[in-house]
Formats: structure tokens, sequence, C-alpha cells
């Protein structure tokens, strides 16, 4: 395997009293799609600034392209995108202006940016909008356009934040669709979300990530593999109930989780289970089965979901 | 991999970078720029020069002036205001927005640009704003015939260093606000109103009860009109006093410019 583009080692960030990211390993591969998955306040967007060169470490060793970002911020930099959390358009200004005037940030001649512009804006399907304030624009577009930002310099290395937080699932699957893109053309992405859909989307390899620390890593196949049966069979029996029931239940399958409003229950087979639970005479309001997710694995691993 | 970028011209060039896309944001707002900053002080030339001074003249003729008409002893002060006015209007709101508002700065940040260059690059769009401002009033008062065309060109960088070390100084704290309510505010009316009136704007500051005159002593303004005021109209201040008051602003600029560009970096690097 050739080196890696990106190399961390025990990275750790303190705030004040707050240890926000804790003892973190990984590598991330060149062409590869690799996603940081948590829920909020895991550490996430902290490891992503650092990533991004441009917030220093407490300890631990980071490299970028053979490079300490701490100490090569704007060598780093010229070979990122970044999409932040937060769209930080310029509002006032209109869509092509926003990517001239980020492109002019990388001292890249007025000629290239231009011709860059018109591609930037077809992958980002906002040819109509080119002259129109940002402001005008819906938050999907915005997103859009930031992602198409981030493009402008041709990165080795694309570092999205939570890219398709607060959209609605249209725009989420737009921007899936673009990102998907990306990956394939062989844009090294890194990402971090809280959505277990989009890490089994667009990621090739995740961390599992909880409290500053990293709690399992592989591919999101492997990991259900290794942390959660075949399929979940999710029953209802009204709130009030499902305490009751739980410790019959819990005799009949591997493994189960009892959330306030459904108990889960993890199975090779979640039909033969339905059939053994009418069998012993209890009747669920309400049943699924279903094939087990990243968001088994996170229940699995901490105790707790993703969303909160 | 984009082999165009060029990181050592990027560290040369990256404060006029963020400069000019300032300046691409102002020009959206080009007229109301104009209007403001030509208007306003329009407004007190005409009222306080014109209609102020016939009482004082009346009164005193320009014996309290040494010796010059008070529409053209008052004429320096409001040109350093409209640099002073100007600059602070382009370092104050952009910065706020830029760690706070829009976040714009961390976008800028996220490139190969610097927090330091994002600092100078903010402070010296404001100062293109202050010299537009101040030429175009400049040529207002040639037009009421308020200063010949001559050395009293002079009074141009004058005012502008005014509003520089004004701007330095307030782009530092701007960059420290994290709460912004009541900011404007307290500025506004407990900094700005007060240097407006107590640096020597409409009387010299020596007829001032001497408890009242280090507002003026500490005041961009006052020494930017003094200076104005000698080099237009031979005011009859020293040489060591000309000294003095470019060496003080001179120093706030500097200092203004060094601790700004430090807590850029330390903001965005949080």
């Amino acid at each position: 395997m050739s080196k890696p583009l990106i190399s961390v080692r025990g990275l750790t960030k303190v705030f004040g009293d707050l240890t926000a990211v804790d003892g973190v390993d990984f590598d991330v591969a060149k062409g590869e799609s690799f996603g940081l998955l948590g829920p909020n306040g895991a550490g996430k967007s902290t490891i992503m600034r650092i990533l991004a060169a441009t917030s220093t470490r407490t300890s631990g060793t980071v490299e970028i392209l053979d490079k300490d970002p701490e100490k090569f911020g704007p060598l780093v930099r010229a070979h990122l995108g970044v999409v932040p959390q937060q769209d930080n358009l310029d509002g006032e200004l209109t869509v092509s202006e926003n990517l001239f005037i980020y492109g002019r940030y990388f001292g890249l001649s007025k000629k290239f940016i231009k011709a860059k512009i018109e591609e930037l804006l077809e992958f980002a399907q906002l040819e109509e909008k080119r002259d129109v304030k940002v402001e005008a624009l819906s938050g999907g577009m915005k997103r859009r356009l930031t992602i198409a930002r981030g493009l402008v310099s041709e990165p080795d290395i694309l570092l999205l934040d939570e890219p398709t937080t607060g959209l609605d699932p249209q725009a989420r699957h737009i921007l899936w669709d673009r990102l998907f893109r990306l990956k394939e053309q062989g844009v090294t992405l890194v990402l971090t979300t809280h959505f277990m859909d989009e890490a089994e989307q667009l990621c090739d390899r995740i961390v599992v990530m909880d409290k500053g620390a990293i709690m399992a890593e592989g591919t999101p196949q492997g990991l259900i593999k290794e942390y959660s049966s075949k399929e979940v069979l999710e029953v209802r029996f009204g709130s009030d109930r499902n305490k009751e029931v739980a410790p019959q239940l819990s005799e009949m399958c591997e493994r189960m989780e009892t959330l306030p409003d459904r108990i889960l229950m993890y199975t090779e087979d979640g039909e033969k289970l339905l059939e053994q639970i009418a069998a012993a005479k209890m009747h669920p309001t309400t049943s699924l089965v279903r094939r087990s997710s990243l968001e088994d694995v996170f229940l699995r691993l901490t105790g707790r979901t993703l969303i909160e | 991999m984009n082999t165009g970028i060029d990181v050592p011209q990027i560290q040369r060039f990256g404060a006029l970078y963020i400069a000019s896309a300032r300046l691409k944001s102002m020009s959206k707002w080009r007229a109301i720029i104009a209007a403001v900053d030509i208007g306003n002080p329009l407004f007190y030339l005409i009222a306080v020069g014109i209609g102020i001074g016939v009482l004082v003249e009346q009164g005193s003729g320009t014996s309290g002036t040494n010796g010059i008409k008070y529409i053209a002893f008052i004429a320096p002060a409001l040109l350093a205001n409209t640099a002073i006015t100007g600059v602070m209007d382009e370092t104050v709101f952009p910065t706020i927005e830029g760690f706070k508002w829009r976040k714009l700065f961390f976008a800028q940040n996220s490139t190969p640009i610097t927090g330091r260059q994002i600092a100078v690059g903010v402070y010296l769009a404001a100062i293109c704003r202050a010299i537009f401002s101040v030429a175009m009033y400049y040529i207002l008062l040639l037009v009421f015939n308020v200063v010949d065309f001559g050395i009293s060109v002079l009074l141009l960088p004058i005012a502008v260093l005014g509003g520089g070390a004004f701007g330095a100084i307030i782009l530092y704290f701007a960059a420290k606000i994290e709460k912004d309510d009541q900011f404007f505010n307290i500025l506004g009316r407990l900094v700005i109103m007060p240097m407006f009136l107590f640096s020597g704007t409409f009387f010299p500051l020596s007829s001032m009860p001497i408890y009242l005159q280090p507002i003026g002593w500490i005041s961009p303004l006052w020494h930017a009109t003094e200076l104005g005021r000698e080099a237009a109209f031979d005011y009859g201040i020293s040489n060591l006093m000309v000294g003095v008051h470019l060496i003080f602003l001179s120093t706030l600029v500097v200092v203004g410019i060094i601790l700004s560009m430090r807590q850029f970096e330390r903001r965005l690097a949080k």
C-alpha cells in the first residue's frame, strides 16, 4: 500500500476542562472515502478543523501529504478543499463571484478560474443561478455551492463536515449523488456525519466515534458483520408494556436493546423470530424486520443511539 | 493535483487578495458610501461652519482661531473625521461579520491565506475607503472655496493617517468581540461622539478645562486635525508638536496592526 495521504496518531485536543478529542489514530489512503461517524459532540468537527490545518492540537502527530499542518498551514491548505458544517459563503456576492473570489485566494489565474467556474456550476447544478445573490439560494443550493467552492482549486483531499445536516431528504439525495461522482473521479473524501445512511452510502471505510475516542474502525459492512447480527426485528408493545415483556423476549434472541419506544431484537432470521413471538401468545402492536445498520453498531458500542 | 497554486506568491500577496475581495463587497454599496461619507460632513460644514461661523466671527473675528476663517478652521477636523468613520465602518462590520455573522474569515482561512493576511487585507480595504471619501470631500471643500488648491492637498494624507490610526486600534477590538449586542451603541455614543466633540474639532482644545483635554490628547482625531491645520493654514504649532502628532498617529497604526494580526490569527486557530 502506498503512503497514506493523511496519517493521525494519538491526536488529542483539550479545551479547558473538556477533552474534545482523546488519543485518536487513523490513516486515509489516496482515493479513499473515509468517514467519521458519531453523535454531536463526539469530536468530529474538532478533528476536521485540525485536518483542515486551521486549528491547533494539544498533542499527538498529524501528517497531511507528508507535512505537519500546524507548521505548514498554507502549504497544506493549498491541497485541501474544505466544506464546513455551516455554509460561510458571502451572501452579498453572486454565485459565480463567490467561486471567483475563493479561487483568487489560491492565487489561481483569472483565466483558470473562469473556466473552472463553468465546470463547477454544472457540477453543482447551479448554471441558472450564476448571477443570483447567494442570500437568495435555498439551503440545498448553498450547500452545493459550498462544495463547488471547495473544489475550485482541484484539491487532493476534500474535507466535508456534516455535508447534509439540515437538508430535506430530496436535497440530501441530490448531494449524495454529487459526492458519489467525486468519489468515482478518485477524489479523496473525508467526511463527518451523524447519519448512518450517509456513512453507508458514501464511505469505503469509517471510524465510529464517541466522546472524543474511536470505538471501532472498518468498512460499513464489516462493522455491521462484526458488531451486529444479520437482521433486526423491531417490535413495539406500547411504551408501558415494552419493559414488561422484555425479560421474556430476551430469551428468544442473541441480543436485545430496549429503547424507550421500541425493542430491537438481533437475530439471523427476523421472520422466524416474529413467528416465535406470536407462538408465545405475545402480540406486538407493530413489528418490522430489517437488515442491521450502522445505527445498530453504534448502539452496541455505546449503548446509545446516534441521534438523541 | 492542481499545479497552478503558487504558495510563496500567496504568502506575498494574500493580504491584497483579501483587500480586493473586500473592495468588491464594498463596491456594491458605493452609492450609500458616497452619500454617507460626503453628506454627513457636508451638513456639519454648512450648519456649523457657515451657520455658527457667522456667530463666532461676529463675536471675536478670527482671533480665537489664529486668524483662520471659522469654516476653514473646522474643515481639517471634518475631513479627518470622515476618514475615521469610514475606516470604522470598514473594519468593525466586516470583522464581526467575518468572525461571527457569516464566518467569512473562516472560509478565507481554509485556503492558503493566513489570519494575519486577513487582518491586513481588511485594514487595507478600509484605508481605500478613507482615501475615496476624503478625496470626494476635499473636492467639496475646493468647490465651497473653503481651501485653495495647493499645499492644502496635504490634508488628504493627514486625514487618512488619522483614520488609519483609529482604524488599526478599532480593528483589534472588533476582532476581540465575542458578544456584539452593545458594542455598536457603546462605540458610537461613548467613543466616537465624545471624540468628535472634544478633539478640538469646533474650538481649540486649549479652550477646554484641563481635565477634559486628555480626551483630545489620546484622540487620533485631534492629532490629525492639528496636523491638518498646520499643513493647510500655517496654524502656528511648533515643529516639535508636528513631530509628536506624526509619531503618535504612526505608532497607533503600527501597534494596532500588530495586535490585530495576532488576534486574527489566534481567534481563527481556536
